[in-house]
């Protein structure tokens, strides 16, 4: 038998009996379990999740749902088709060894896997002093639950809600509070809301958004404490300057945390920023060497980008998880020379305010902004960021039509600024200062980190933090 | 004699029935430069990323190529009538942020406040009768005109009512609006004898056109009506009300586009659906399919073949061509929506194609605003035709095709029937 | 029934709001919200939108009906 054909029995083997476990039945989760059985995986399929809900999209919690219009439990993701997997919702992964290829649950039980895919995902960050955080109205909001309760309570009303941190989800809750006619007070950190996704400048613009739609909007602040009434429900915040806020909803927008404790031991390289993987999704063990049975995708995965140096981003964006769970599972029932990469152009939308924010690229990774089309006192613009001389992202407000003309510019490493537009030129197409904050200046977590590259050299050992 | 471009042969009215052979040869070169420096664009690909562009222009003045094609001055046979007699944009020779404002302003008095815009919607019923009256209108009847007895009376009734046109005025535009298609023309045959001898008449039909559209403004600013000019003439929009020459070009254009590509795709629709039996059948049996049947149809047969006002404001490199600064740039979406490179067997119809992004009303910021409306009246009209009519057969085929290249349609579709049911 | 729309393909043309505006709609000129689980009786003008999308951006269950085999 030549290689060739033996690695194709071992191809058709797998497909045909092979275990495969998804640890996460979320957006990711799902589709990577579509993909399995649409490229021909007949084996056996199972998925745990943590939640008891099958999967269902997030983004319209912090809009649509804690806007009471649509229902939390009115998020089930639709189906592409049937997946024919044993579910094991409600219990969480708990531990992985890798030597004897089981996943263990939180109820004990190992479930035994020839190929795994990791997509446990994020959660959000908590307020870190756990007596407020334990106090009646303080919320953060990742799953349905947070949105289900967030909702109801907006729906009394509350006298005042306090957003801390103007991250994307913090200013979208914000949004909606003033959509309801809620007074909100945001506090954040940073200069402006969304400086650590989208920069100073930007931030400028959004922050005057707020403003302009009754936000209390308070910036290079932090929340000190959180106040409770005898009853243990939050009454009132102190902030970083003294001053008080009278608030009975607080909602902590604080960026999120990878799932990854349940990996400690297991000698993956997993850690704060995720579990590191090549571009196929092939998660690497603690060395830095790449593994051939163990797959990341989703928001708790972390890969190095042909487009942005080679650097390892993880991207909590929609379409990632979608298509990087395609391209996993694909990996997953296929070697080489059939592996795929994922090589995704990120990309994302947020809605608030009433104005369509969208950017693609990596924001964060350039220095530089120039207006490109569009007014910004409209706010009806397209921004371009660049770094040496390259176009790395673009923000669109109300502009998305154009978004794809400088997708393609990013793709081709066009230059920076981009050619001027014919029409609607902004009165100062000057390139100036991005301003995003030094990364050690704590703000909203930005959604894409950038760090160097691999764990390398001959042994590695991490020494997991605990909170 | 210089053997002509694939293009130029696209273009004579003899291949009006078939233009797809040559559209095949046009795409071999995706970005073609034709001998009067005009680029035709015609892959899917290529035509969406110019459509992105905020380097290209839909404003045919700010092309010195397009405006001296416009001017009698300028011995080209190719001159453009209807840009010629109007003097103000509408929303499809402008560009942002005139075209933008200009758009948000008129959107809502067609579809309805931004909350519930509920009035596309609204006519449903009054396309179903107006259809079955049609319909019943055939009974006793062996051979009709899909064009003059269907496809035709629906999209133009339904325009007067949306625009508040009076209907008794429908065979004054009528007129105008034919004489102007058939002096214009893009191709070799613009030069002819019969084509220029036509010219002179097709301007004073956009004349007569432009000043019918102004008095019927007038007569609504004086005494407001129904419908969405005298809505547009007399109440101030968020960001004001619009001049009264952009809005009298606008006028113009809604009632011409407003009901001509309709027309045009009703007959098509009936027209390949006979000429393909078991598409035909499959929309009989299972009627649920005419929504995804009527994204095909505007596929296979587009309405509006290419468009003609766009050009560069710069120098643009795509698929290894430039088009230099100024160059007119026409987006050949006939072509663009039987490409292979994104269309699976592109010459089938198939009610069934999954990812049918195809470009029959465009895309980006000039994306048809008619398209709701356009939608609704194809799916209610081919809907009730292919459930009513009795075994219809064509015949002609290719039937005779009205002249204009760009609103490409059948002239007349003559049909046998065996009869109407209920 | 349940639906998902790509929004980062969404390009604010607002056809579906205009078929079904009881399950999409525009927060401002372009910023789209939708109902995922609209009523089955929405079906016909669900089917519609998704059909109308310049982009094809809405994503419909193509398991409607059909057994999904969840535990919850």
């Amino acid at each position: 038998m030549t290689l060739r054909a033996t690695v194709a029995e071992l191809v058709r083997e797998f497909r045909a009996s092979g275990r495969i476990v998804i640890v996460g039945a979320s957006l990711a989760g799902l589709r990577a379990a579509e993909t399995l059985r649409e490229e021909g995986f007949t084996g056996s399929l199972t998925i745990i999740g943590d939640e008891p809900y099958e999967p269902y999209d997030r983004p319209p919690l912090s809009k649509q749902v804690l806007k009471g219009w649509v229902p939390a439990d009115h998020t089930k993701l639709p189906r592409m088709r049937e997946v024919d997997a044993d579910w094991r919702l409600g219990v969480a992964a708990v531990g992985l060894d890798r030597a004897t290829k089981q996943v263990r649950l939180a109820n004990g039980e190992q479930v035994p896997y020839d190929r795994l895919l990791i997509a446990t995902g994020t959660r959000a960050r908590q307020w870190p002093n756990p007596a407020e955080a334990a106090l009646r109205g303080v919320h953060t909001i990742r799953s349905r639950d947070d949105a289900e309760q967030l909702q109801k309570e907006l729906a009394e009303p509350p006298s005042r809600v306090l957003v801390i941190g103007a991250g994307f989800i913090g200013s979208e809750v914000a949004s909606v509070c003033r959509e309801l006619d809620i007074p909100v007070t945001v506090v954040e950190r940073g200069s402006a809301p969304l400086v650590g996704a989208l920069g100073g400048v930007i931030g400028a613009i959004a922050a005057q958004l707020q403003r302009d739609h009754g936000v209390d909007l308070r910036c290079g602040l932090g929340v000190s404490s959180l106040e409770g009434d005898s009853g243990g429900h939050v009454r009132r915040a102190q902030l970083s300057d003294g001053s008080i806020v009278d608030a009975d909803v607080v909602v902590a927008s604080l960026g999120s945390i990878r799932n990854v404790e349940w990996l400690e031991g297991s000698g993956l390289a997993a850690g704060f920023w995720g579990v590191g993987c090549d571009a196929g999704g092939r998660a690497f063990d603690i060395n830095g060497v790449v593994t051939d049975s163990i797959f990341v995708a989703g928001d708790v995965a972390r890969a190095p980008h042909v487009l942005y140096e080679y650097q390892f981003l993880a991207m909590e964006h929609w379409d990632n998880a979608v298509l990087g769970a395609e391209a996993a599972a694909h990996n997953m029932v296929n070697l080489e020379p059939d592996y795929r990469p994922h090589l995704l152009l990120p990309g994302f939308w947020s809605g608030q305010f009433g104005v369509n924010i969208k950017s693609v690229g990596v924001p964060p990774f350039g220095d530089e902004i120039v207006f490109t089309q569009g007014s910004v006192e409209e706010r009806r613009f397209a921004a371009a960021y660049g770094h040496r001389g390259r176009i790395v992202a673009a923000v669109t407000f109300d502009h998305g039509k154009w978004l794809e003309y400088y997708g393609k510019l990013i793709e081709h490493s066009g230059p920076f600024p981009p050619p001027p537009p014919g029409w609607d030129q902004p009165p100062d197409m000057k390139p100036m200062p991005a301003e995003f904050p030094d990364p050690r200046v704590p703000t909203a977590i930005p959604d894409v980190v950038l760090t160097g590259h691999a764990p390398s050299g001959r042994t590695a050992e991490f020494r997991p933090r605990h909170h | 004699m210089v053997e002509e471009t694939p293009w130029q042969q696209a273009l004579r009215y003899a291949n009006r029935a078939n233009p797809y052979p040559f559209y095949e040869e046009l795409r071999k070169t995706p970005v073609a430069r034709q001998p009067d420096g005009t680029y035709v664009v015609s892959t899917y690909r290529e035509i969406v990323t110019l459509l992105h562009d905020p380097r290209v222009s839909s404003d045919p003045r700010k092309s010195p190529a397009l405006v001296a094609a416009g001017t009698e001055h300028s011995g080209e046979p190719a001159a453009e009538p209807i840009r010629e007699a109007l003097t103000e944009p509408n929303i499809i020779t402008c560009d942002p942020p005139e075209h933008d404002r200009d758009r948000r302003t008129m959107m809502p008095h067609f579809v309805g406040p931004p909350h519930a815009p509920h009035l596309i919607s609204d006519l449903e019923p009054d396309i179903r009768r107006l259809v079955d009256g049609l319909l019943d209108g055939m009974r006793g009847k062996t051979r009709i005109d899909a064009v003059d007895d269907f496809a035709y009376p629906l999209p133009v009734t339904v325009i007067c009512k949306v625009l508040g046109v009076p209907l008794e005025d429908e065979p004054r535009f009528h007129h105008w609006i034919e004489t102007a298609l058939d002096g214009l023309d893009f191709g070799p045959e613009a030069a002819s004898e019969e084509i220029r001898s036509r010219l002179a008449g097709a301007r004073q039909a956009v004349q007569d056109f432009g000043q019918f559209a102004a008095e019927l403004l007038d007569r609504y600013a004086d005494q407001p009506g129904p419908g969405m000019l005298s809505a547009l003439v007399n109440e101030d929009g968020p960001e004001g009300r619009m001049s009264k020459g952009v809005l009298a070009s606008n006028a113009l254009l809604l009632i011409f586009a407003g009901h001509e590509t309709t027309v045009n795709l009703i007959a098509h629709s009936v027209l390949t659906l006979l000429r393909h039996p078991e598409a035909l059948d499959k929309l009989r049996r299972r009627p649920e399919l005419i929504v995804p049947a009527v994204e095909e149809l505007l596929r296979f047969e587009s309405s509006v073949q290419f468009w003609h006002t766009r050009s560069a404001l710069e120098d643009i490199d795509i698929a290894g061509t430039t088009i230099p600064k100024g160059a007119p740039i026409f987006l050949a979406y006939g072509s663009a929506n039987r490409d292979p490179e994104r269309f699976t067997d592109p010459d089938a119809l198939d009610f069934e194609r999954r990812d049918n992004q195809h470009l029959g009303f465009s895309q980006g910021i000039h994306f048809c605003f008619g398209a709701p409306l356009a939608r609704l009246e194809v799916q209610v009209a081919v809907g009730e035709f292919v459930r009513r009519v009795e075994n219809p057969r064509l015949v002609e085929d290719p039937p005779p095709y009205r002249h204009n290249q760009i609103f490409r349609g059948p002239r007349h579709v003559l049909v046998d029937i065996d009869g109407i049911r209920d | 029934m349940r639906i998902v729309v790509d929004l980062n393909r969404c390009q604010g043309y607002a056809q579906c709001v205009y078929l079904a505006h009881e399950v999409f709609r525009l927060n401002g000129q372009e910023a789209l919200t939708y109902e995922p689980n609209p009523d089955d009786q929405r079906r016909l003008q669900v089917e519609r939108a998704a059909a109308a999308c310049p982009v094809q951006a809405i994503v419909i269950d193509r398991l409607d009906g059909e057994e999904r085999g969840e535990t919850s």
